[in-house]
């Protein structure tokens, strides 16, 4: 079977606009969450968020693609460019290279603005573009443009596990032979006001922190941004003397069948299981877990049982970034990978920050407060979904 | 339908329960309602008397919101809507 290697990566989020600052503040454990700069943030009882700053679209794209692209897409296409320039990727004429991207919301700003427009303002136009900038797949569409693929593409939405979703099928396509390489992660923009509002209503928001395992812990924030990461056949690769970032050694998906919004050990512990397995490694192997982490009772509870049921006594660190990033929904699992790279490629696994007191129903190695320095030859990601539905990456150290 | 009728009748609609089963003293536990029906019983009880209703399903002990019993709900909203009327 074909090996598959990570050989760039591209990422805009609330800590910084490019990987290596991303890795130099997860390094530092520092917290992109921050009060929230958008209209109408006085109707909102949730006022943080992990929000972009100082985001300049005209920097990045030309005119015509800003026109008709949402933010969503516009994080999607700076973190391909990115991934793009460090892979030096050679397209050719497209055809057997792909994009497979995540998203929850899509143009969900798009939506927003122009809802405001017909409802609260009264107008009864709306911009011409409104459609092809809101549609789900617009990211994967732009990506695809902007760099001639011509193969599959697509998008993968499954709330909070998309971006896993989707990293999983590009990895699963570059093995089996049917594509050379995929433009795979995923990107988000819900931080506008009908976006958190509808989170709001579920009452599983913090108003003040992200506090992932922490017995202090009182709920999710929200991030937006994107990462991209170019998953390439590994002969291939090599043979164009390519700097290989990690290898993606397995994947696995699978369903509750139970709950809607609870999450369930069981699938969680059945979708790591499965990755291992996939990879052809056993628990013991395992140095690093990005946890999903989302700082919810329920979510941090949950996950640290099925850790626990996956790794017995002894699992290892485990750390959710989140705490820095926000979380991303749809867009999480792509920038959470940066932080499997950073402990695979640097040594260096990045703290769960807001740590305040230990929780007995999280009973983890959480790399508290200050990230730590560790020889990490293997890493597992995960992402558990709305929905029921569990998506885990495990990756290797490059060989 | 008084306040109190009112609120039992969303509760016990959450908890697909007669209202004659649901009393002053039953708990949201001894009435089935699970965390989501406990949301979208709040959100009902918030839109019927324009209300809102601090509560964070991550730690509702810390909401300051009462929900002991079902008692203690129809006096949380009261005091709620005095506050309003203030």
């Amino acid at each position: 079977m074909r090996r598959v290697v990570i050989t760039g990566a591209g990422t805009i989020n609330a800590l910084a606009h490019d990987v290596p600052s991303t890795w130099a503040a997860m390094q530092a454990g520092r917290c992109g969450i921050a009060p929230l700069d958008i209209p109408d943030v006085d109707r909102l009882s949730v006022r943080i968020g992990g929000q972009v700053r100082g985001w300049d679209a005209s920097a990045h794209l030309d005119r015509a693609v800003i026109a008709s692209s949402d933010r969503f897409a516009q994080f999607a296409l700076v973190a391909a460019q990115q991934a793009m320039a460090q892979s030096a990727l050679v397209v050719g004429d497209g055809l057997d290279c792909g994009v497979i991207l995540g998203t929850a919301g899509g143009g969900l700003q798009t939506s927003d603005d122009s809802y405001r427009a017909v409802y609260a303002e009264g107008k009864t136009r709306v911009h011409p573009l409104t459609v092809p900038r809101l549609m789900q797949n617009a990211g994967a569409s732009h990506v695809s443009m902007a760099h001639g693929i011509r193969g599959p593409v697509f998008t993968v939405s499954t709330a909070c596990a998309s971006s896993n979703h989707a990293m999983g099928l590009a990895f699963q396509m570059v093995r089996s032979g049917a594509v050379r390489a995929v433009l795979t992660g995923g990107s988000e923009a819900m931080l506008c006001f009908g976006g958190i509002k509808a989170w709001e209503g579920l009452r599983v928001m913090s108003a003040n922190a992200c506090r992932p395992f922490s017995r202090t812990r009182d709920g999710m924030v929200q991030g937006e941004g994107a990462a991209v990461f170019v998953f390439e056949e590994r002969e291939s690769a090599l043979a164009r003397g390519a700097d290989i970032l990690a290898e993606v050694a397995g994947f696995a998906m699978t369903s509750d069948a139970g709950d809607l919004v609870a999450p369930s050990v069981d699938g969680a512990a059945r979708a790591m299981r499965g990755a291992l397995l996939d990879a052809g490694l056993a628990p013991g192997d395992v140095d690093y877990i990005n946890a999903h982490g989302t700082a919810t009772a329920a979510n941090d509870r949950t996950e640290a049982a099925a850790i626990a049921q996956v790794f017995g006594a002894s699992p290892p660190p485990v750390s959710a970034t989140k705490a820095m990033h926000g979380h991303l929904i749809g867009g999480t699992g792509a920038v959470e990978l940066l932080a499997c790279l950073l402990a695979l490629r640097e040594g260096v696994i990045a703290p769960t920050i807001g740590f305040e007191q230990p929780d007995s129903d999280c009973a983890l190695d959480v790399v508290p407060n200050l990230a730590r320095s560790a020889k990490v030859d293997v890493a597992l990601s995960n992402a558990f979904a709305f929905g029921g539905l569990n998506a885990v990456l495990a990756l290797r150290r490059a060989t | 339908m008084t306040l109190h009728e009112k609120i039992i009748a969303i509760i016990a609609e959450q908890a697909v329960l007669d209202v004659s089963d649901v009393t002053m003293d039953s708990t949201v536990e001894s009435l089935g309602l699970d965390s989501l029906g406990l949301v979208e019983a709040i959100f009902a009880i918030e839109e019927a008397f324009d209300v809102s209703i601090p509560f964070n399903a991550n730690d509702p002990a810390q909401s300051g919101f009462d929900m002991s019993s079902v008692g203690a709900i129809i006096t949380a909203v009261e005091g709620l809507l005095a506050q309003k009327a203030a």
